[in-house]
């Protein structure tokens, strides 16, 4: 970058500082880094398709501090690896603002990269705003200032479940099946801890990780989870892993309740279909039948794009970043990151709170089951007849744990 | 049966084909589009013609003209063909999966396993009634499922290896094959046109492919990295069965299959089993620990390609395989 470039850019930033509001009507581009080929592909293209039409409905009047959103979508193909190329090629562009999701993998190489680029380019700071990667490290070991996660994370939707699993006297041996990465192995690890203080009396009779995105044939899997007579099973896989294994599930005729991070996820509706009924619980900060704007959204976006609307933090960051943006004044990352720091507004799913701490967003939970759609709760995801019923709602402070995240923040 | 194909013609022709696992996923998304047209049952026939056809056309245009420069540039061909059908896939049928769902005959179980702590175990056609498989309070019922796809491709693939060997060992054509092969120029003297033989074998391996191609696609996903997934098992497969042997190729296809689901019920680590054999004691603080902790289960998915390391090690030619030259 030439000096007359880089002199240029700070007298452009100096001017958007000093005059108030002068961030009306820009346009703040944010980078998108996550797969959109291989078998994790259609959940990618459905949250480019969500952030899209978010950009559209929340940009420019939408927000209190009148900015556009435009969004700039980059394939990582699922791998960290790529996900840094693609941070760069972002960077290059002069995008200040990245979000990503799927892969907690891919997210922390995203949080150490973010750390260093700001760090050794102040004045040009990025900011990454997570939307669905829900490993703990990311806001306690590996937490940065320049990271917010707007989804819950793996630790708070356990608590979340365990509470509700609590009071289910039908779950005695559990089975535990997820991916083999950071996530999968939290998913795992949280389970036998929570449930062994609210639960005792709860057996884990196997335990299985296998490979991320790779597996076709769940068969041998799910014949294993038959021969340790299970009822219970507790998985965070998402997309294809849980499809295929729901599939797999479905065919040997394996009748455990399944408690789930992700059932809404594009594919799965298709592969539960009417097998699963009132067997499938799902555990998120999102449903399809919350009322209001919402619903109109959720039937707009089904008309538009012929999919569901599930990643609801896709609304939250864009609230999140309206509102800071207008306290700040200004587009500038260092600023808005101040100001989304400790941040309360209202979202679809009521109050919530950007903790300043560790940039966790607190937020109200749902319990979800999968059981026939009927005429109080209409929409049926992927039109299988079928639906998410929320069973159970849990107010921020159920689900909230606590961080061990010593933040640096920037002097 | 994908192995077999490459099998038929790397030892057919000599031409290791690195393009086979794409003409596996070309049959697959072939399938998938003749299936919207045609509907299943004549698709099953067809996408394999197709695929072949269109191996043939490849042999003919492509591989014909680099055969006389030896085994890399044939490689090498086959390699960007690989690339070339990845991508033309993308281009037309989009870099997601498509849904190509398998046709209601064969949807559901074949048969049903039923065990039970008294009567111990029974098969059952099709779908157990659920009365079958409630547990009682003197007998423990459990019923395990086997899906009608999976019956449907061991059954194709023993019929086609089977008509594979008689084809070749028992007909005239299959005498001619295997002259054009091992003596070109005696076979042309004598008639035949070697070239137009070699055509065909390439041509029937791609088709082959197709085949396994769509009944992979309905029994698992039909999409891009399909191809990427079976390419480097089907090598495995045929370098353990021996190169240019078709029981080679069936046994090798039945050891790997083995070896990839069943090390995925055993929980236990090198950890554990040194403890148990020797009471090592091993634990969290032992050097090692990280690598000693993993269990079978979990290493299972790399085993297919350790065996083909050992045996590439300790022997060479295969399993069934026959010394070249």
């Amino acid at each position: 970058m030439g000096l007359v470039l880089q002199a240029g850019a700070l007298a452009a930033m100096t001017m958007f500082a000093s005059a108030a509001l002068a961030q009306k009507g820009e346009t703040v581009k944010i980078a998108w880094i996550d797969p959109l080929t291989g078998l994790m592909g259609p959940v990618g293209q459905n949250q480019v398709n969500s952030f899209r039409f978010f950009a559209e409905k929340l940009g420019g009047a939408g927000n209190p501090a009148g900015v556009k959103f435009e969004v700039v979508p980059f394939d990582n193909k699922l791998s960290p690896a790529e996900s840094l190329t693609a941070l760069k090629a972002a960077i290059d562009q002069g995008i200040r603002y990245v979000t990503q999701g799927n892969g907690s993998g891919a997210a922390a190489a995203l949080i150490d990269a973010v750390n260093k680029h700001n760090e050794r380019n102040p004045g040009k700071e990025v900011l990454y705003l997570n939307h669905s990667a829900v490993d703990p490290d990311l806001t306690n070991s590996k937490c940065s200032y320049w990271h917010f996660r707007m989804d819950a994370d793996t630790s708070m939707k356990m608590e979340a479940l365990t509470t509700f699993m609590k009071d289910q006297k039908d779950v005695q041996k559990v089975y535990l099946l997820n991916q083999n990465y950071a996530h999968g192995h939290q998913v795992a690890k949280y389970a036998k801890e929570i449930m062994a203080r609210k639960r005792p009396d709860v057996q884990f009779v196997g335990e299985d990780l296998h490979p991320l995105a790779q597996v076709r044939d769940f068969a041998p899997y799910i014949a294993k989870i038959k021969a340790s007579g299970a009822d219970t099973v507790i998985t965070g896989n998402w997309g294809s892993d849980l499809s295929l294994m729901l599939k797999a599930a479905n065919e040997a005729g394996l009748t455990a309740k399944f408690f789930t991070y992700y059932t809404g996820v594009t594919g799965t509706p298709t592969a539960l279909g009417s097998q699963g009924d009132g067997r499938v619980f799902q555990v998120s900060y999102n449903h399809y039948h919350l009322p209001g704007q919402m619903e109109k959204w959720r039937d707009e976006f089904q008309k538009k794009f012929d999919a569901d609307f599930y990643t609801g933090s896709v609304i939250h960051i864009y609230t999140a970043l309206g509102e800071a943006m207008a306290k700040a004044k200004s587009t500038d990352p260092v600023k808005v990151a101040a100001a989304l720091e400790g941040l309360k507004f209202k979202s679809f799913n009521g109050d919530v709170e950007m903790r300043k701490s560790d940039h966790q967003m607190q937020q109200t939970l749902f319990i979800t089951r999968w059981q026939k759609a009927d005429a109080k709760y209409s929409y049926s995801p992927e039109k299988t007849g079928y639906t998410l019923v929320p069973v159970a709602q849990y107010e921020p402070y159920v689900a909230s744990t606590p961080t061990s995240c010593q933040m640096k923040r920037p002097s | 049966m994908l192995s077999s194909g490459l099998t038929l013609i790397f030892s057919m022709m000599g031409v290791l084909n690195f393009a086979h696992a794409s003409f596996y996923m070309v049959g697959a998304y072939i399938g998938y589009a003749l299936t919207g047209v045609v509907g299943f049952w004549p698709a099953l026939v067809l996408a394999p013609l197709v695929v072949g056809a269109l191996g043939a056309l490849f042999e003919r245009g492509a591989l014909r003209r680099v055969h006389k420069f030896g085994h890399v540039p044939e490689l090498l061909i086959t390699f960007g063909l690989s690339y070339v059908l990845l991508e033309v896939v993308q281009l037309i049928w989009g870099r997601t999966s498509v849904p190509f769902t398998p046709p209601t005959q064969l949807q559901g179980s074949a048969f049903t396993l039923v065990q039970s702590s008294v009567e111990g175990m029974r098969l059952v056609w099709g779908q157990a009634p659920a009365e079958m498989c409630q547990n009682t309070a003197s007998v423990l019922l459990s019923c395990s499922r086997f899906p009608m796809t999976r019956v449907f491709m061991m059954g194709v693939a023993l019929l086609m290896l089977v008509a594979l060997w008689a084809l070749l060992t028992r007909t005239r054509i299959g005498l001619v094959i295997q002259a054009a092969l091992t003596h070109p120029e005696m076979a042309e003297a004598l008639g035949h046109n070697v070239p137009r033989v070699l055509m065909l074998v390439f041509g029937s391996g791609c088709a082959l492919a197709g085949l396994a191609g769509v009944i992979g696609g309905i029994t698992f996903i039909t999409e891009p990295s399909m191809a990427a997934v079976v390419g480097s098992i089907i090598f495995v497969v045929v370098v353990v069965g021996g190169i240019g042997s078709l029981a080679g190729a069936f046994v090798g296809s039945i050891l790997v299959g083995l070896l990839q689901t069943l090390p995925l019920t055993v929980d236990g680590s090198l950890a554990t089993l040194l403890n148990q054999l020797f009471g090592a004691g091993i634990g969290p603080s032992t050097p090692g620990w990280p690598l000693l902790r993993i269990t079978l289960a979990q290493a299972a998915p790399i085993l297919p390609y350790l065996l083909l390391v050992l045996i590439l090690i300790f022997r060479p030619k295969g399993l069934l395989g026959t010394r070249e030259g």
